[in-house]
């Protein structure tokens, strides 16, 4: 009697397209995907252990390494937890310089996204592309912090330093030359064929099991779902800016794709828009040498690039937080994997991987 | 002047020259054949040489990067320096490998990618082997080179390898009947399979203009025989790791790198002769035209690679069976009629 | 959720549940306590209630208190945009919460990370293993008993 088998494959930890140390699994019949498990902690570092033993101050460094392509955002969310249990004000500049900062790094990480699902899909000049714009926004962040990639620019109370005098030039420079290069990405990736047949109707997640699986972010919104906390829990001076929030129709791949295009243009209106109203004053305010929180806990979550990314702290009144737990996008969204990749090929897992842009550093902790 | 710049003009000198120094006519036949049978060799492993540098070039030019630029002047050294590395490299083969299969594919791989040369027909001429069935030489050589990739994916003992060695298979079996439905209506047209009898038919109107879907249909399907992007699933990095190359190093890598480009060449070259003309052109000699031309399609295929993303394995084979093979059809039948119109007109 | 939403679900709660639902905290950091044996009872009443629909879990924690350990729900309601924490303890003798990824699968990576790092088993879940450390690792590092470098893991010498 002749019958076929399914056979396993281990995509990772050692592979080129799953973005870091992540393993999954695959069961194949054939090509065809059967099972897609992901097996994730090849990077788990303990950093919420970590968290407890060490001030709260001393955290902030940490933050930059969970999503290290979007650090900013990182920072952002874990001062504005513990600014919201300490009661601090935070200057009106540096809530502008906040804002600049943090959607700048949401456009550097889309950026990134579209690079890494570029050379995923086989088209490596989209990848140089990205990153090549990318390049700017560094050379930004540079310009403020002194850092590319983990900033710890924003602290406690507002930020770490004003900007320089050459660094409004520059952005506006870049915010000048973005649309064009937006529109290149346009014309090279988006306009294609082949790009247009790999992604569409890949990976369909309906808007009900999105939500009932716990996405969060551009991959909640490709399934059509209005959930970006920008709008509906505006923190710090969101409720300021007009943009609006992409929503996709099918929440399959190329929804997530387009979204997270469409994502930058609306980021750099915000940038634009923050950088016309900023005032005059200082960056930071009167914050105690030693942040000690009122006993108590607290949950506050911001919109990263990746989804809701969302701090919970507990304090005892010390020094130190009692526990810190991070509620980690990437982590949450990777559940959806298995199920959208059952019944596909494996050209299609690494779509689906590249689109849902888990990244191990945050998925690890 | 023109005379003693064609490759076959060359020849003859060198004949001559032979001659003074060897008595016996078969003495100097021999001794042609291995020069012939040198000069086509070096012509595949300088082509390598070349062409890895060129595609590194035109990748860094469409990327807005500089590419190579620290060996030798402008890098051009940078792939002697790589084949010195890889030669150097430890050859390590996998642990449950069949060994002997998996010895035996790189070599069998380059067989064929370097025998199909002798039909080219580099300039008037300058053919190492005229046959009266060279183009269906070409195509009986160069599907030999399906067998060494499934012997070296199945023989890898790696899942990578088998799923490259399977996808191998599947790809050439069937983007090669288009490609030769669609040489077929050149055949037609020139009424030969030898390559010099083609060219000659080419001298006042080249073929690409008498048969412009059976060029895109031959640019399309050679690319995926030669497995290079938007067809490069065979070794889709992103997917499988390298496919059937996952598991070899140093020079049997090199083997198979060399044969890859070696394909380029070839397929490059094929268009040239059956669509461009061969070494057909005013003005300059005949090699250089011929080797203009190839340059061209090279940096076409080139394009092709550093622009477009990976096609899906079931879109793949629904693109080869669906839509090329239909065409390449109507072709030969379109071809067809129009030949007997024209008879009957004329 | 305000304060007086909060009430008034509870008041619904506690006319069902008697005195296994109480309210805990102040202002900003009130939350719902539970007795664990009717969690997914109330859990999957918060989700499906008409007037609350808390249909997504934004965020599930584990607290370790020494004396018992505190799992932390927080939900969130898409149609009404309001958002609610939920709390259950478990005490150290016995570490058993009823799996909530029946109600919502995107439980299943938290509730396995929880009982990766603090021990807390989650029953009912259909796949609880380790998700973060290896299988082999003994002990749960985020438990504040834990002492790093002496369960399971051989002594690491320090190479300075």
């Amino acid at each position: 009697m002749l019958k076929t088998e399914t056979f396993t494959l281990n995509m990772g930890p050692q592979h080129p397209s799953t973005h870091g140390v992540l393993q999954v699994v695959l069961e194949l019949d054939g090509e065809t995907v059967v099972q897609a498990i992901p097996n994730m902690g090849y990077l788990h570092r303990g950093i919420e252990k970590l968290a407890e033993s060490r001030t709260y101050a001393q955290f902030i460094p940490y933050t930059d390494r969970l999503d290290y392509v979007s650090s900013m955002g990182n920072n952002l969310g874990y001062c504005q937890t513990v600014e919201k249990m300490m009661d601090i004000k935070v200057p009106e500049r540096a809530e502008y310089l906040r804002i600049i900062m943090t959607e700048l790094n949401r456009i550097a990480s889309h950026l990134i996204f579209m690079g890494s699902l570029a050379i995923d899909l086989g088209a490596s000049t989209g990848m140089m592309f990205g990153f090549r714009s990318r390049e700017r926004i560094l050379d930004l962040f540079d310009m403020v912090c002194g850092a590319r990639q983990t900033y710890t620019y924003i602290r406690f109370g507002g930020v770490s330093a004003d900007i320089p005098s050459e660094f409004i030039p520059a952005l506006e420079r870049f915010l000048t030359d973005f649309p064009a290069m937006l529109d290149e990405y346009h014309r090279l990736l988006t306009g294609n064929e082949i790009l247009y047949h790999r992604l569409k109707n890949t990976g369909v997640i309906s808007a009900q099991r999105a939500v009932e699986i716990g996405l969060t972010g551009p991959a909640l919104r490709a399934s059509g779902v209005d959930y970006d906390i920008r709008k509906v829990e505006p923190y710090g001076i969101y409720d300021r800016f007009d943009f609006s929030v992409p929503l996709g129709q099918v929440g399959d791949c190329w929804d997530r794709y387009t979204i997270r295009m469409e994502e930058m243009k609306q980021s750099a209106g915000i940038v634009a828009q923050a950088l016309s109203q900023m005032p005059e004053g200082t960056v930071m305010a009167s914050v105690p040498k030693v942040v000690k929180p009122p006993a108590g806990e607290v949950y506050h979550s911001i919109e990263n690039p990746r989804g809701e990314l969302g701090y919970y702290i507990v304090s005892n009144g010390g020094t130190n937080p009692y526990r810190l737990h991070v509620r980690r996008p990437s982590f949450i969204n990777l559940q959806v994997l298995n199920e959208a990749c059952q019944g596909l090929l494996i050209g299609d897992v690494v779509a689906i991987l590249a689109t849902l842009d888990s990244l191990m550093g945050e998925v690890d902790c | 002047m023109q005379e003693i710049t064609g490759l076959f003009k060359i020849a003859e000198i060198l004949r001559a020259i032979l001659g003074r120094f060897l008595s016996d006519p078969q003495l100097v036949d021999i001794c042609m054949s291995l020069i012939n049978i040198g000069s086509i060799f070096t012509i595949i492993s300088l082509t390598a040489v070349v062409l890895v540098y060129a595609e590194r070039k035109v990748s860094a030019f469409m990327q807005r990067r500089s590419g190579p630029n620290r060996v030798g002047p402008g890098g051009t050294l940078q792939t002697v320096a790589d084949m010195v590395k890889l030669m150097a490299k430890e050859d390590i083969m996998p642990a449950g490998a069949d060994k002997w299969m998996w010895m035996l594919a790189p070599i069998l791989l380059f067989i064929p990618a370097a025998a199909v040369f002798v039909v080219f027909p580099f300039d008037n001429k300058a053919i190492f082997a005229d046959l009266n069935i060279g183009v269906f030489y070409f195509i009986a050589m160069s599907s030999q080179s399906v067998l060494p990739f499934l012997m070296a994916g199945w023989a890898s003992n790696n899942k990578y390898s088998l799923v490259g060695g399977m996808r191998t298979v599947a790809q050439m079996l069937s983007y090669e009947v288009p490609m030769v439905l669609s040489i077929l209506g050149i055949v037609m047209l020139a009424g030969s399979m030898r390559m010099s009898t083609i060219v000659a038919a080419q001298q006042h109107t080249w073929f690409i203009l008498l048969q412009p879907i059976a060029f895109v249909v031959y640019v399309i399907t050679a690319t995926a025989e030669i497995n290079r992007a938007p067809f490069d699933l065979v070794e889709g990095e992103s997917e499988i790791v390298a496919g059937p190359f996952t598991e070899y190093t140093g020079m049997r890598w090199a083997l198979f790198f060399l044969a890859e480009y070696a394909n380029l060449l070839a397929v490059s070259v094929i268009a040239t002769t059956l669509f461009l003309g061969g070494w057909n052109g005013p003005w300059l000699p005949g090699w250089v035209w011929f080797f203009l031309k190839v340059g061209g399609m090279v940096f076409l295929f080139m394009w092709f690679r550093w622009t477009f993303p990976r096609l899906r394995i079931d879109q793949l084979m629904s693109f080869g069976w669906k839509v090329l093979l239909p065409l390449a059809l109507l072709n030969i039948i379109v071809t067809g009629i129009g030949m007997y119109i024209y008879e009957f007109f004329s | 959720m305000s304060n007086r939403d909060i009430n008034h679900l509870l008041a619904e709660l506690k006319a069902r549940y008697l005195e296994d639902v109480k309210m805990i905290g102040e202002e900003a950091q009130t939350a719902l306590l539970v007795e664990s044996h009717c969690l997914t009872d109330i859990l999957g009443f918060l989700k499906t209630n008409e007037s609350y629909q808390f249909n997504m879990l934004r965020n599930l924690t584990a607290v370790d208190y020494l004396e018992y350990i505190e799992v932390v729900y927080h939900l969130y309601s898409l149609p009404f945009r309001q958002t609610i924490t939920v709390k259950t303890r478990c005490g150290m003798e016995d570490l058993q919460v009823p799996s909530a990824t029946t109600i919502w699968p995107s439980a299943n990576f938290q509730e396995r990370e929880i009982y990766d790092l603090l021990g807390v088993k989650f029953t009912g879940h259909p796949d609880l293993r380790r998700i973060l450390l290896r299988d082999e690792f003994e002990g749960h590092p985020l438990r504040k008993t834990y002492q790093a470098g002496t369960t399971g893991e051989k002594e690491v010498k320090s190479l300075c």
